[in-house]
């Protein structure tokens, strides 16, 4: 069966809009809700294809350099990323622990890996890999439970306690870990649904 | 706004006889099961929505308790062992005269789980029958729970960094407490709550009418 892409509904009131395939470059509300139905920017693909490599070339960083160093008189302690997830890895903690991992590292690298493999295709020009509807649905569903951003407000918080008692060092991975949330952050002002959606739709046929 | 884009009548796509896909936005003749273009699973409203909502806010609200009651860090000084509670926490902070910080962990982390405890409450409430209400304002309720939601995990993440830093065997030791697992939980499930929302229904009961 045949869709028509120019005829899409507002995801949160339902209601019809008729979108001209010249639209690509207006920003357009839903009348009636208000909700953002298209941000207008047509180099959306590339830049999320992008973005999305560079955060996860970041996360490499991140992964493999040290992210704190605590200096307490003669007693110091650095930790990296992975460190802070295992601080909690002690007996019924190991969930915990395991889903902290999940919501810093695996699922913003997922969400990043995943738009690449959907989008990255257009860019280059070849067919869409089996599969890429799933994987950029997923990429959209798995937004809210990518919490980068959160963990870094969370080390400021830290911080800010431990500052009395002891020296925090910043390694290299605290520098990529904020620069992977900046470019999150830049990344999610381009993830339109109708200019994503429209652009991998228009191949597969 | 533009010419490009236009919706002149206001009809959902439910009065047309179509159904919308929430993941992509195109539309499917109604009856349709997965979204022709993304393959998500379509429904042009989805009735068991404030059942999961209830379950879902529920789950929150008892793993939330423990999470107030049990000590989120155990700190050990010399070996001295006190332990701190969530509000516990945020006193000692002020204490310690670290305004801010104290202003922002009582706001992630009891200001946000209670506002949404009442707020997603609320709305399910008023979402049973038509409500009359303005939809704009319950709308921005709604987008404003799940927004600012998730950002009650800064606590758990600030408890995972200090337990990871602070380990100096005798002289300071920092341990997580059973509080930190619970409140975790507690944020997923408020978060499950207010995705498993059909916004849709907001606007759709606003007067007595069934709609088509």
């Amino acid at each position: 069966m045949i869709f028509d892409p120019t005829c899409i509904a507002c995801p949160n009131c339902d209601v019809l809009h008729k979108v001209a395939p010249a639209a690509v470059a207006t920003r357009a509300k839903c009348a009636q809700c208000g909700y953002r139905l298209t941000s207008g920017r047509p180099e959306a693909i590339a830049r999320v294809v992008g973005l999305a490599l560079t955060s996860i070339i970041l996360m490499g960083v991140v992964l493999f350099a040290p992210f704190l160093r605590l200096n307490a008189g003669p007693f110091g302690s650095a930790a990296s990323v992975v460190d802070v997830v295992l601080g909690f890895a002690t007996g019924i903690m190991v969930p915990l622990a395991l889903s902290v991992l999940c919501f810093i590292i695996v699922l913003p690298v997922a969400r990043a890996a995943l738009l690449l493999y959907a989008l990255s295709p257009i860019i280059a020009g070849v067919g869409n890999f089996p599969g890429a509807p799933a994987a950029l649905r997923f990429a959209f569903s798995l937004k809210p439970w990518a919490m980068a951003e959160i963990f870094m407000v969370g080390v400021a918080v830290a911080l800010v306690k431990l500052a009395g008692m002891a020296r925090v060092e910043m390694g290299a991975a605290f520098w990529a870990f904020a620069l992977f949330v900046l470019v999150n952050a830049f990344q999610d002002t381009f993830m339109c649904r109708n200019t994503l959606w429209t652009a991998l739709s228009a191949r597969r046929r | 706004m533009d010419r490009s884009v236009s919706s002149p009548s206001l009809t959902t796509a439910r009065r047309a006889g179509l159904v919308a896909c929430r993941s992509c936005g195109i539309v499917s003749p109604f009856g349709t099961r997965a979204c022709l273009r993304c393959g998500s699973r379509l429904e042009s409203r989805d009735e068991a929505s404030l059942q999961r909502v209830w379950a879902w806010l529920l789950a929150g609200l008892i793993v939330y308790i423990p999470a107030n009651t049990y000590p989120m860090l155990r700190t050990t000084q010399l070996f001295q062992t006190s332990e701190s509670t969530i509000v516990g926490g945020v006193v000692e902070l002020v204490h310690h005269h670290a305004y801010a910080i104290a202003a922002i962990v009582f706001i992630a982390s009891v200001v946000i789980p209670v506002g949404k405890f009442l707020v997603i409450g609320y709305l399910a409430v008023l979402l049973r029958r038509p409500h009359g209400q303005d939809p704009h304002k319950l709308h921005t309720l709604h987008t404003a729970v799940e927004f600012i939601g998730r950002w009650s995990m800064i606590d758990v993440f600030v408890v995972a960094i200090l337990t990871a830093l602070v380990q100096f065997d005798v002289v300071a030791s920092v341990k997580p407490g059973l509080a930190a697992a619970c409140f975790a939980l507690s944020v997923v499930f408020t978060m499950l709550s207010a995705q498993a929302f059909d916004p849709r229904l907001i606007w759709d009961r606003i007067k007595e009418e069934s709609p088509r």
